[in-house]
């Protein structure tokens, strides 16, 4: 999971245009607070497919799961149980 | 009893045969007759009458923009499938000949085209922003505007057009003043449709983006709702037409053509426009295809 939560920050630091370092977030901090934009937050959605080598189904195409560190890994922890 | 039943070819067909529009060889692009085209003028006058005291500063601009425009708001990001680029011809002699003659001999000829500075305009209110460009007055600002808009969406559906007219509204200043702004014209459209005798309710709406991406920009959109929509039964009675769309874009083109308040921030716009045909084919369908005999009401409104 940690080593998940690092990977999805590199992903955010390269994507998501947030107004602060990546690094410093949270689990839970609000990306969108954060200055994440809509596009950016599908910018980091085709980011993370491309990192984890997953695909989102289209349930999983809103703003709640992308909000947070901790709501991607959450995500990303379902597409890849089992592996 | 509607003009036609709830049927898009039914519907078009109905149109043709009361000489209100003209079918021009692309689908989606046919002409307009005298009486289509009375009935759009006196519609427009009204949205116009009802917003008079609104003091609108009134702008027109041509069906063709500066692609920067495209370019600084990332349309192609969210829409590359609708775009109206336009390419001409920059070659010379020996280009010119090679053009003529595969276009005489029925070949493709867009590899002698380049791109120009212009594209279509996809959206009425796009060569406004960057005019607000700087700071704006305390109060904003308010603009209404009169646009060809294209959008390459082909269909023989006679609500989905290439091109077609937009009556539109654009305000720019705080977001209280921008949102204030857009639900008061939200009741007002829902308003001025029904008067007019048209089953019309306003609905949350997300645009056609394009692709994957696309699906969670719509899914933003309406978790945000940021935009809005008057819809008539025209062509389906489960899937009403757009006749009207409130859009809220929030400080999108206030960052993009750096648009200020008074007090340093990032102005927010918001805009609304009425689909000036959508709106007269609804009148045709709901009422019958002969305005003479439309209800005493309806023909008070319009013919006053
Ligand atoms: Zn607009």
């Amino acid at each position: 999971m940690s080593e998940n939560a690092a990977r999805i920050r590199a992903v955010l630091k390269d994507h998501a245009r947030l107004n602060r370092d990546a690094e410093t977030l949270d689990d839970d901090s609000d990306l969108y607070q954060a200055g994440m934009t809509s596009h950016a937050s599908v910018n980091v959605m085709l980011a993370l497919e491309g990192e984890f080598d997953i695909e989102f189904p289209d349930h999983m195409l809103k703003r709640s799961v992308f909000e947070s560190v901790g709501a991607i890994a959450a995500a990303i922890g379902e597409l890849t149980e089992g592996r | 009893m509607t003009a036609t039943a709830y049927d898009p070819i039914a519907f078009h067909d109905g149109l043709v045969r009361h000489g209100l529009i003209v079918p021009a060889g692309v689908d989606g692009i046919f002409g307009r007759g005298a009486v289509f085209e009375d009935v759009l003028a006196r519609f427009d006058k009204l949205i116009l009458g009802i917003a008079e005291k609104d003091d609108a500063q009134v702008l027109l601009f041509p069906p063709t923009i500066d692609r920067s425009i495209i370019e600084k708001t990332h349309y192609m990001d969210s829409f590359p499938h609708l775009v109206g680029a336009v390419y001409s011809f920059f070659g010379k002699e020996l280009g010119a000949r090679q053009l003529s003659e595969q276009i005489n001999a029925g070949e493709a000829w867009g590899e002698h085209l380049a791109m120009t500075h212009v594209c279509l305009n996809p959206a009425a209110c796009y060569p406004v922003y960057p005019t607000f460009a700087g700071t704006v007055p305390e109060q904003g600002r308010l603009v209404t505007l009169f646009a060809w808009v294209f959008r390459h969406e082909p269909s023989i559906e006679p609500t989905r057009m290439q091109a077609f007219r937009i009556r539109e509204y654009v305000r720019c200043g705080t977001p209280e003043q921008v949102v204030e702004w857009r639900n008061m014209w939200l009741q007002r459209g829902v308003e001025l449709l029904q008067s007019l005798g048209l089953p019309a309710r306003s609905d949350v709406a997300a645009d056609p983006f394009f692709g994957k991406g696309g699906k969670m920009l719509a899914t933003s959109q309406l978790e945000q709702e940021l935009k809005f929509e008057v819809l008539v039964p025209v062509i389906s009675e489960q899937n009403p037409t757009a006749t009207c769309s409130f859009n809220y874009h929030q400080d999108k083109f206030g960052e993009a053509f750096g648009i200020k308040t008074p007090d340093g921030q990032t102005a927010h716009t918001a805009c609304l426009g009425f689909g000036l045909e959508r709106v007269t084919m609804a009148l045709f369908q709901t009422h019958g295809f002969d305005p003479a005999a439309w209800p005493a009401p309806v023909r008070q409104l319009l013919w006053a």
